[in-house]
């Protein structure tokens, strides 16, 4: 295993392209280190993206939105409470991943192209309506965050492409967002369903929604059926029934120890419906 | 395969090792510097024993490679107290008998005493989920608790 610390991402993607082995890039290592440790995956070229200046910052745009670099940790988020103020859920998702040492690591972008369909921070990039900055071969493009992820351990990234910023919009008037997941345990566990609604609303009404399952499908899934159940309405009962039944009916799980077909099914109409009461409550100026 | 040429601090002193960029922060802690506070139980995130604090930092040595502690600073349990002059939380781990068999004690001790400096009136709540990466297999936690409780409460009226 050769080990690079590039100084710029062009450099970054040169290596990656010019490896004639296994390559993987090393941001927090809490997925990679634990795969080289486990034998699962020794990288001949680990390429290490933390000496690129700007990957450890935190900046408010003209716009109001945000640009995160790619080695900001969950730590580093869950202490910046303005970008918390903005993105309740994005930043309670990333928060959920591990234990305070974990923390201290994880990024966003390692979380998402570790390509798990449980990964407890994408459901809340892609409600956000997040972007990530591709630096590839053929310069940088920008790519929403739904299409990143094609299969459990997949992406659509190919050999050379590197992440080099995430984007998240301006928050603006009336939004609100929250993310859910249930785990066996309080802390330290996977997923078994997670659910992350982003929504904004016209007086009582919702007029935008983004609606997003985990850990139900061979990847994270943005349900737009479940957004059309909710918005131009106040979430009433019915609203939310809706919700529920649109949820369950994207969900294509598997069955496992975590959990049965039957019980992802049912919790992730459940976490729908809780996730998009706090994000609306939290539009309408709510603490929660 | 090429060795790497790293230098930090540990606890305050300069140090220098080789390594193989396949090696931990954790490897290099213990088989390079003779650290041995510092101790594995999982080697993958999972226990928290090796816990350490890298630029401030609490973070697991074993999920970090030797490599990239290039230019850190980098703490262990050793930097906390020594044996004629204990760190609060030391000896009311002693106090409280909140450890049996150790191995989880230096790990625990590190993880608290992050927790402390970042807020030092934290609930019973707060201290459960930042020790939620640490495991012990004797004590069943309470003691563990109770004694960062208790030298929670002995710094505050000491500052
Ligand atoms: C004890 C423990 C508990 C955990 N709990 C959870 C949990 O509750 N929920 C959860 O979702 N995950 C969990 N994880 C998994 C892991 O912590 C997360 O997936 C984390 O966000 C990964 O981020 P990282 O920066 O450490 O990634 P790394 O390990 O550095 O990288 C992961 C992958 O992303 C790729 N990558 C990294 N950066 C880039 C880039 N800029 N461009 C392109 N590719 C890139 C790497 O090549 C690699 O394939 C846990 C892990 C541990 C060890
Ligand atoms: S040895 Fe590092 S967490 Fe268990
Ligand atoms: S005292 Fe034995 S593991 Fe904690």
């Amino acid at each position: 295993m050769k080990y690079h610390k590039p100084k710029t991402f062009e450099e970054a993607a040169q290596i990656a392209a010019g490896s004639n082995g296994v390559t993987r890039f090393l941001a927090g290592g809490t997925d990679v280190l634990v795969q080289l440790r486990s034998d699962v995956v020794t990288p001949d070229d680990l390429i290490d993206i933390k000496g690129i200046d700007g990957t450890k910052a935190i900046t408010k745009r003209g716009d109001g939105g945000w640009d995160l670099g790619v080695a900001v940790s969950g730590a580093e988020m869950m202490e910046h409470a303005e970008l918390k103020r903005d993105w309740p859920g994005l930043v309670e998702g990333m928060d959920l991943i591990g234990s305070t040492q974990v923390q201290g690591r994880a990024t966003l972008v390692g979380n998402l192209c570790n390509g798990s369909p449980a990964a407890d921070s994408v459901p809340g990039m892609i409600a956000a309506g997040c972007t990530v900055s591709i630096t590839g071969a053929s310069g940088t493009r920008n790519v929403p965050v739904e299409e990143i992820p094609v299969g459990p351990g997949r992406t659509a990234l190919t050999k050379g492409d590197v992440i080099s910023a995430v984007h998240i919009p301006p928050r603006g008037a009336r939004g609100g967002d929250a993310y859910l997941r249930f785990i066996p345990r309080t802390e330290m566990d996977i997923a078994v369903v997670g659910c992350a609604v982003n929504l904004r609303l016209d007086g009582d009404e919702i007029s935008e929604a983004r609606v997003v399952l985990g850990a139900v499908a061979p990847t994270v899934v943005l349900v737009e059926d479940a957004a059309k159940a909710i918005i131009g309405t106040a979430l009433d009962d019915g609203a939310l029934d809706a919700l529920g039944a649109t949820a369950t009916a994207a969900c294509n799980p598997i069955d496992d120890k975590r959990g049965t077909i039957e019980f992802r099914r049912d919790v992730a109409a459940v976490l729908a419906k809780r996730a998009a009461k706090i994000a609306y409550s939290r539009a309408k100026g709510g603490q929660q | 395969m090429s060795k790497h040429h790293v230098s930090a601090t540990v606890n305050g002193d300069p140090v220098e090792y080789l390594c193989d960029p396949r090696e931990t922060l954790l490897d290099c802690l213990r088989d390079h510097l003779g650290v041995m506070g510092v101790k594995e139980g999982c080697g993958t995130g999972d226990c928290g024993a090796c816990s350490v604090t890298v630029d401030g930092r609490l973070v697991c040595s074993c999920l970090v490679l030797g490599v990239e502690a290039e230019g850190a600073e980098i703490g262990t349990v050793e930097g906390m107290g020594t044996e004629g002059n204990l760190h609060v939380l030391q000896e009311k781990f002693i106090e409280h008998a909140a450890l049996q068999c150790g191995i989880c004690t230096p790990g625990i001790l590190v993880a608290a005493e992050a927790l402390l400096k970042k807020n030092p009136d934290p609930s019973e709540t707060e201290l459960r989920y930042w020790l939620a990466g640490n495991l012990c297999r004797c004590t069943g936690y309470d003691k563990i608790i109770r004694a960062v409780m208790d030298a929670a409460a002995d710094m505050r009226e000491a500052s």
